[in-house]
């Protein structure tokens, strides 16, 4: 893999505050990487920071092998995409497409070409005329991709571009993204807090927190296998349901008991040993939860507390082993509140972290 | 059934109609009565200085030793202002305001365009270029702005003698423009601080440096502000007395000095309409000023003070 941008040791401080802290990273040629996490975890600063935008105190950026860290953004190859859509009010969509291009002082048709493709591209060709208040939320966040798109950079950086759009349009645009990537194939970095985003679109994705990389990888490993407790809890909604407790051996088998209940881990692919006794927290996502499955291995009773029907799904929570859990099913599989099921569960998609690292067994 | 529908039928009718849409609203409510009453007298109390002033401007002076101030006048004319403007005595000079109002536009002109022109940049290189001890700087400029002008009289007296400019307009233009610095400073960069910074980081990443961040990108968008650092200014430049009185000599009066000294003299007797006309000429630049820009002046003003 060729790495278009590469960060290393970047180190950050905001007076005494450490944001970042000697963070490594390398994104390969033609990756889309998604930097996922809530907010204040050090992911727009970092996107600054390979931006140009933010000085680091301390590392080095490289982008296409050439060591950017003091160079101006404009001579970084980079373009970027804002929240806000950053575009210049006083000028017509057009100007704003061109506006880097005739600051570098770039011929009158080589623009009108650019301006043209990117218009195409992002279907925007009759808007070129109007002014920014003139157009609806998802043509503003176009035309802002569009003049990343016209400077014909190698990396494209998103800083939480769908995040004021309503939700019909950010899928819409989810899309939209997606396909300029296929087509385009350049290198992006796209920041945001929405994991149904940073599932869909990355290739990979880097979950930070307190300005470390918690995990990089695949959007399914990171569902199936999250490294630990943090990445578990953060990735998926409704989130995974954790229950507290040890290891310990049951009919000659590992198993996990938690308030008297008893959880048999056959199938579990561990890590490492798996060592009776220890303290241990046990995940299981609500859509790995066979509801009235086939009565094997592992089965539970539980009673029916509430359920959220949600059309294609059925959300359902239950008190079971002292605490609130909840199942999703089929949309169609109705349960009133007082009901009597049968819980089964497949511990090969299950997660077992230790209870003091927090790091997955 | 029947029977309840029909009565309610009834009630509906007899008292008018059932509550819906908008409360009807009582005209003479007490409350009307004292906002209204409220404005009314303080509207009057700001308005009849002017219209005595107005009024005796336009009378001759055997009708104002009538003493009648609030009289409409019998006779209308003119010729208060005529002297006023071109034959009114300062001192040993018999020509009018007229003088006194191309000094003063002389000395406004220029002050105001550089002092805007600077403080801008002071703005924005606070807002957005922040540079090492931009803080300190910015505290000292605040700091600046409540400082009493006269405690600075005396210095800025020996310094413009030094720099041999004491007593002339480019003198009063210095002064005018350093005093006006720390509060255009302070407006501007309030102003920029609020656009969204993310505004800026877009145009740095299309390649645009200082000077073309500032005048392609912020001037066109920072028009309300620009508007209210004019009026701001050209009211204050204007009206000053204090500096003009103490950094000029009687050729360079500005407006205001001369008119002191046309109601001021002492000699024969007080022509009140004179005097008033004189006032009101001197007043009318800020007057018109206001007159023309109030609604942007407002709009600037809470655009500023709001997000800043």
């Amino acid at each position: 893999m060729n790495t278009s941008v590469s960060v290393k040791d970047l180190t950050l401080k905001f007076g005494a505050i450490t944001v970042l802290d000697k963070l490594n990273l390398d994104i390969g040629d033609g990756e889309f990487l998604v930097l996922l996490g809530s907010s204040g975890c050090g992911k727009s600063t970092l996107l600054n920071c390979i931006a140009g935008l933010l000085e680091p105190t301390d590392g080095q950026i490289f982008i296409k092998n050439k060591n950017v860290t003091w160079e101006e953004p404009k001579d970084r190859g980079i373009g970027m995409v804002f929240q806000s859509y950053a575009l210049y009010p006083q000028m017509t969509v057009e100007k704003n497409l061109s506006f880097g291009l005739r600051i570098a002082g770039m011929a009158k048709d080589e623009i009108d070409r650019r301006v043209a493709r990117a218009a195409e591209i992002l279907q925007i060709g009759p808007l070129l005329q109007r002014k920014p208040a003139a157009l609806s939320g998802g043509q503003r966040q176009r035309v802002a991709i569009g003049r990343a798109l016209v400077r014909d950079v190698d990396v494209f950086l998103f800083d939480e571009p769908l995040s004021n759009l309503d939700a019909k349009l950010r899928s819409e645009l989810r899309v939209e993204i997606k396909r300029l990537h296929q087509n385009l194939k350049n290198t992006m970095i796209y920041v945001t807090h929405d994991q149904i985003e940073a599932l869909t679109l990355a290739d990979r994705i880097a979950i930070m927190r307190g300005g470390v990389i918690q995990q990089l990888d695949d959007p399914m490993t990171i569902y199936n296998e999250p490294k630990n407790l943090y990445v578990a809890g953060f990735i998926g909604s409704p989130a995974m349901n954790f229950f507290k407790g040890e290891i310990t051996t049951a009919e000659g088998r590992p198993a996990f008991v938690t308030n008297g209940v008893t959880f048999m881990l056959d199938g579990y692919k561990a890590k490492g040993l798996l060592q009776p006794g220890t303290k241990a927290v046990l995940g299981l996502r609500p859509e790995h939860i066979t509801v009235d499955g086939p009565e094997a291995g592992n089965t539970h009773q539980a009673v029916v507390e509430i359920e959220e029907p949600m059309g294609a799904d059925n959300l359902i929570w239950l008190k079971h082993a002292g605490q609130s859990m909840s199942v999703r099913i089929g949309g169609s599989r109705r349960y009133r509140p007082g009901t009597q099921l049968r819980l089964s569960y497949d511990m090969g998609v299950a997660s077992l972290f230790d209870a003091e690292s927090e790091l997955r067994i | 059934m029947t029977a309840i529908s029909s009565t309610n039928t009834n009630l509906g009718t007899s008292t008018g109609a059932e509550p819906r849409g908008a409360k009807p609203k009582k005209a003479f409510s007490r409350r009307n009565i004292i906002i209204y009453g409220t404005l009314v007298v303080a509207a009057v109390y700001y308005i009849l200085p002017l219209y005595v002033m107005i009024v005796t401007s336009l009378k001759g002076m055997p009708e104002i030793r009538l003493g009648n101030i609030f009289a409409p006048p019998v006779q209308i004319t003119f010729e208060p202002w005529v002297k006023a403007w071109s034959q009114a005595c300062t001192g040993l000079n018999c020509d009018g305001l007229s003088r006194g109002f191309w000094n003063s536009v002389i000395i406004t002109v220029p002050s105001v365009i550089i002092s805007i022109a600077v403080a801008s940049l002071n703005g924005y290189m606070l807002a957005n270029w922040r540079f090492k001890g931009a803080d300190l700087f910015f505290t000292i400029l605040i700091v600046g702005a409540f400082i009493p002008y006269q405690v600075m009289l005396y210095p800025m007296v020996i310094i413009l003698r030094d720099l041999g400019v004491y007593g002339t307009l480019q003198g009063l233009i210095i002064v005018h423009t350093v005093f006006g610095m720390p509060i255009l400073t302070l407006l501007f960069r309030n102003y920029f601080t609020a656009l969204p910074e993310e505004l800026f980081k877009a145009a740095r990443v299309d390649g645009a440096g200082f000077w073309n961040i500032y005048f392609r990108i912020m001037l066109p968008i920072s028009l309300p502000i620009f508007v209210v650092a004019m009026i701001i200014q050209i009211t204050g430049i204007w009206n000053d007395f204090l500096f003009g009185v103490v950094f000029t000599k009687p050729d360079t009066y500005p407006m205001t000095v001369q008119l002191n000294n046309i109601v001021n003299s002492v000699q024969g007797v007080k022509e009140y309409n004179v005097n008033m006309a004189a006032t009101l000429i001197t007043g009318l630049v800020p007057l018109i000023v206001y007159f023309v820009s109030g609604k942007l002046f407002v709009r600037g003003i809470a655009a500023g003070a709001v997000k800043g």
